[in-house]
Parts: structure tokens; sequence; C-alpha cells
């Protein structure tokens, strides 16, 4: 393609080869901000939703109020939540990825607490039987049990950040969303429709991710089904 | 603490509340559009997973619909929907990416409520003699409502979240009240009108969750 007065770009096309050829370390930046922003919140989000639920688990009466703020934690919208962490951190990738460790957080606590609810009252006591501490029933009998559950809020809350970081383009720092941003700001068609169509595929492309680990680390679930 | 004083003062203030940029007028924007949104969702999504359910077909369809709607950035949807021929049309494409997105809750929902009618009554139904259309809607509608209103809380509460993002297309709603407030660099008018969607979303599950309680109280009875 050359670069004449009616190639695709001037032409405002949809798709547009010119676009993705001279703009391609553009999206790549995008491209690597989505990412980071995302594996940050959904890590710092897991490490936070495991000892909670694991609490909840042995405190009986802890189980309902950490459900009850994380629900209300995610019914509060994107937008809001983003703005409402503004007095916090400023304008900054911080505020945008607080917002998404609370909305993951929801999702990774009531999963992870569904898994260990989940573990037979039976393997337990076969276990303390054997002579199990707490410790040790906790973290190879009762944790490994309850991945499967786990895992499936993991990808949930993968996916859904994925598709939240682009609301953090009214800070500034949300990936590709700020190319999209932009793009509908100068009526750019392209930039939108390549931003948006590699945010949607790089979101698949981490639950099929997320899937295969789930299988690779719990190989006794597919046995079990067949 | 300063910045909640301010934001107390932003809300207090009644000149913040009057006008075609005041808060009620605002808020008016944002239930009229998220009511219409939720009854032309409804209106797409519950024939569909009724029948579907009723006949049993489409299962994977159903369910899977909603995770595939979650990576979906509603946000790409609207910007990308604005840029064609739907643009020109005012609401449009707000009205268009909202209704998209509340659909798969509903429909999984729904779908869901359906299949989870014990099949032992809708045997018994069949054998004393009911067509169809009288087994839809004397056993299997009934028994399925509380997981079908469920859907449609969730859908609700999650449109009156997803309803400010349409202010970043220059929609309106509430949602005008934070970019508003993000141009003018005031963060008292951006935390005001976060706690507002916030305490709206809120509101709104309350009183959905009070009218699935008020739901007719013999499809509880049957849990």
């Amino acid at each position: 393609m050359t670069a004449s007065p009616d190639d695709c770009l001037a032409r405002n096309d949809w798709i547009c080869g010119e676009y993705l050829r001279t703009r391609r370390h553009i999206l790549l930046e995008a491209v690597l901000q989505h990412l980071q922003l995302t594996a940050a919140s959904v890590l710092i989000a897991l490490v936070i939703a495991v000892p909670m639920a694991v609490l909840a688990r042995r405190w009986g009466w802890a189980a309902p109020p950490v459900l009850g703020v994380t629900t209300i934690l995610y019914t509060i919208p994107s937008l809001a939540m983003f703005s409402l962490l503004l007095p916090l951190y400023g304008l900054s990738a911080a505020l945008v990825v607080a917002g998404l460790v609370l909305y993951s957080l929801t999702l990774l606590v009531r999963n992870i607490l569904a898994g260990l609810r989940a573990v037979p009252e039976d393997t337990r006591q076969a276990a303390r039987g054997v002579g199990y501490g707490p410790v040790r029933l906790l973290l190879t009998v009762e944790l490994p049990l309850a991945l499967p559950a786990a895992m499936a809020g993991l990808r949930i809350a993968t996916v859904s950040a994925f598709s939240l970081v682009t609301v953090g383009a009214i800070v500034g720092f949300g990936g590709l969303g700020n190319l999209i941003y932009a793009g509908m700001n100068t009526y750019f068609k392209a930039q939108v429709l390549t931003a948006s169509v590699l945010c949607v595929v790089i979101a698949v492309a981490a639950d099929l991710l997320l899937l295969g680990a789930q299988r690779l680390i719990t190989p006794w679930t597919r046995a079990g089904r067949e | 603490m300063n910045t909640l004083g301010a934001t107390w003062h932003w809300l207090t203030d009644p000149a913040h509340w009057a006008g075609d940029d005041g808060i009620r007028h605002r808020w008016e924007q944002h239930l009229v559009l998220t009511v219409v949104c939720l009854l032309i969702a409804c209106v797409i999504a519950l024939p569909v997973a009724l029948v579907l359910g009723h006949l049993g077909k489409g299962g994977a369809l159903a369910v899977n619909i909603s995770n595939v709607g979650r990576a979906v950035p509603t946000f790409a949807v609207l910007v990308l929907l604005l840029l064609t021929p739907v643009g020109a049309w005012g609401e449009g494409p707000t009205v268009v990416a909202l209704v998209l997105f509340a659909v798969p809750p509903l429909l999984t929902n729904a779908y869901v409520g359906m299949r989870e009618v014990d099949r032992d009554v809708v045997r018994s139904a069949r054998g004393m003699g009911m067509t169809g259309r009288q087994m839809l809607f004397r056993v299997e509608l009934p028994l399925a409502l509380p997981l079908v209103l469920n859907g449609v809380r969730i859908a609700a509460v999650q449109l009156v979240a997803t309803a400010t993002i349409a202010a970043l297309a220059g929609g309106g709603g509430l949602g005008r009240i934070i970019t508003a407030g993000f141009n003018l660099a005031s963060t008292p008018q951006v935390v005001a009108g976060a706690v507002l969607v916030a305490v709206f979303a809120l509101v709104v599950e309350g009183v959905l969750e009070a009218v699935e309680r008020l739901a007719p109280r013999r499809t509880r009875d049957s849990r």
C-alpha cells in the first residue's frame, strides 16, 4: 500500500492495513499497558482474596460481612469507582489498578469461598484422622480441592478486568481504551475497530490460557468426568 | 476529609440540582435510559429464553452468551456504534449498546430457571393433558419466576451502573456530572457524581430485591 491521498487512512475505512503498519508501536504500547494493568490488578486481588476466603471459612461469622461488603463494591459503576478513588490516588495508573482490584476481589472471594465450602466433610475428617494439622490440611487438602471453583472465579475476574480497563481511559490509563477514546473524538474508525477487536481477542486468549492452566493443575477433575 | 466536606458542599448546593445540567435532570435522564433499555432487553431476551427453556434446546448458546458478553467492553461497543450511521440518531448508540449488555444476564438466568423446574412436575402436567402453552404459562413460568426475576435484578443494577459510561460518548445521565467534573478538574464534583450513581444503583438493587420477595409465595415454598 502506498501513502497516496486516497488510501484507506484518508478514506477513514473501518479496516485498514495501512493503519496496522504505521501505528504498530502505538498499538503494541497500548496492548502492553492493557496487559500490565489487568495482570497487576488480578494478581493483587488474588493475594488479598485467598486469605480473606480462608479466614471467612475458618470463622463462620466473618463470611456474611465479607460477602456483603464485596457485593456492595461490585454494584458501584466502574466510572464511579475510578472517580471515588480519585482523591486517594490522583490521575495515575494506581487509580485504575485499585478500582479493578476491588471488582476482582468480589468475584474471587465468592468463588474461593464456594470452593472451600464444597470440600466434603468426610475428606476433611479423613485427613485429620491420619494426623494432618490445620495448616497442612488447608495447604494439601482444602486449597487443592477448592482449585476448580477458584480458577472459574479467576477466569471471570480476568475477563471482566480486561473489559473494564477500557474505562480507565477517562484518567488516561486505559490501555486499548485510550485508543478507543481518542479515536472517538477524532472519528478515526480504523483505530476504534482495531483497538476494540484486540481487546476482545486478548480477553478470550487469556481466558483460554487460564482454562489450559486449570486443566494442567487439576488433572483429577478430567479423570473424574470420564 | 477535605474532599468529603467539599463533596457534601457540592451536593447540598441547590444551584447544582436545578437546570439542564442539574442533578435532577441528569437523574431523570439516567432513570429513563435505564428503564427503556431494561424493557427493550426484557422484550427481546425473555420470550427467547422461555421458549428455549420450554423446548430444552439451545442451552449451550443461552449459557455461553453471557460469558462472551463479559469479554466485550461496553465502552468499545458504544464508540463503535457512535461511528456507524446509528450514531446520527441521538441516544441510539447508547440504547443499543446498553440493550446488548443487558440481554445476556436476562437470557441466561431465565433459561436456567426454566430448566431447573422439577422434571416430575412438568411430566405430571403433561400427563394431565396440558398443552405446551398451558405448561409454559401455568407450570414452568410460575416455578421459574424467582430466577427470572433474579436475572432482571442483575440486569437492572448493571444497567444503572453502565449507563454512566454513556456520558463518555456524550450521552445524558448521571455520568455527565462525573465527566464534567473531570473536565473542570473538580474532584468534589467527580466524587459527588460517583456517590449519586452508586446510591442509585444500591437503591435499585434494594427495591428489586423487595419485589423478588413479594413474588408469589407458592413459588418460594416449592424450593
